[in-house]
């Protein structure tokens, strides 16, 4: 009976490590590069709701958020429905249709996402679409996340 | 002046933990990104009303008129209805002139304008609820429509032939003001 003897490698295997730290740093430089760090700071409570028929809006550029929903006054507890953009609470509704309207004049193709409590009341949410339409700010967004069937 | 010249150590930096320190600052920053983007339900609200021009008279037979009060109760038509049944009523309404040709329902699919309305006291959620619901029915019809045609689902459709099926289903969706509601 024929018998195959091992063989043993004669190169050295031995996987070169010189690269490592520029392929960590490329890395490291594309996460650099994508992160986005938190741009507002919420003073109010905002849990989006689900739907199944959603879109992926593509341009992020193009989009501006509107925050509604209770504000935080404590650790746990919450207060009225307020408004807020950027970072500041809203409290007169009439100043929305000047920002946005500035907002419009930069960026043409606005697209205003609401990102909306869910247990707020559709009276806010009414009234301030009446000051997007006064502002002509017409392509909106009722953000919501994807609901898993 | 060749005399002063000295041989000097060599200065070298360690560069053995280069690719930890790398790694450290890679960790942080997969752990703080956020790729997210941005979901939802995209309307374009009507212009504002001009007061000279009166709103063009739309048949009753292709109003299909939604309301949601604040207790959650669903009126389509003035008929109560469940929220999971509306999309078949949308369905039913707007795809009328192919399906049962009813003479309350819509004409056509083109003249077809769901209307939703709320009270001001409406929970959102139940807003977002309905209007799911409205865009489920059309995009079953646009589904159906593109399977016949194209042979494949909406979504997998470039720009220009979205807007061909568009055009036979429009989605038109009003969105009238809230009544101020009883309390």
């Amino acid at each position: 009976m024929a018998k195959f003897s091992k063989k043993n490698a004669s190169t050295k295997q031995e996987v070169p490590t010189a690269a490592l730290p520029d392929i960590i740093f490329m890395l490291l430089i594309f996460f650099m590069v994508t992160t986005v760090l938190r741009e507002v700071t919420l003073q109010i409570r905002v849990t989006l709701t689900k739907a199944v028929n959603i879109e992926k809006i593509e341009e992020k550029r193009l989009v501006s958020y509107v925050y509604m929903g209770p504000e935080k006054v404590g650790q746990n507890s919450f207060g009225a429905t307020k408004v807020q953009i950027d970072d500041v609470l809203i409290e007169d509704l009439t100043n929305i249709r000047t920002i946005m309207y500035e907002k419009l004049l930069e960026q043409p193709k606005l697209i205003v996402s609401l990102r909306v409590d869910m247990d707020s009341e559709m009276g806010l949410v009414t009234d301030v679409k009446q000051e997007l339409r006064e502002a002509n700010t017409l392509r909106i967004n009722y953000s919501t996340k994807r609901k898993v069937l | 002046m060749l005399l002063k010249k000295k041989k000097r150590e060599e200065a070298e930096i360690p560069s053995a933990s280069l690719a930890d320190i790398a790694f450290l600052l890679l960790i942080f920053f997969l752990v703080t990104t956020t790729i997210d983007v941005d979901t939802g339900i995209g309307l374009v609200l009507p212009p504002k009303p001009d007061e000279n021009v009166k709103p063009p008279p739309v048949k009753e037979r292709n109003l299909l008129k939604i309301l949601v009060n604040q207790q959650g109760l669903v009126l389509v038509n003035d008929m109560p209805s469940a929220v999971t049944d509306v999309k078949q009523k949308v369905l039913d309404f707007v795809d009328n002139a192919n399906r049962a040709q009813d003479a309350n329902l819509s004409e056509s699919p083109k003249s077809a304008i769901v209307s939703l309305k709320t009270d001001r006291a409406t929970p959102y959620s139940l807003y977002i609820a309905m209007l799911d619901e409205v865009r489920g029915a059309y995009n079953e019809l646009w589904d159906t429509l593109s399977m016949q045609r194209f042979g494949v689902k909406y979504a997998m459709l470039d720009n220009e032939r979205k807007a061909e099926i568009r055009a036979v289903y429009p989605m038109n969706i009003s969105e009238a003001e809230p009544d101020p509601g009883t309390n």
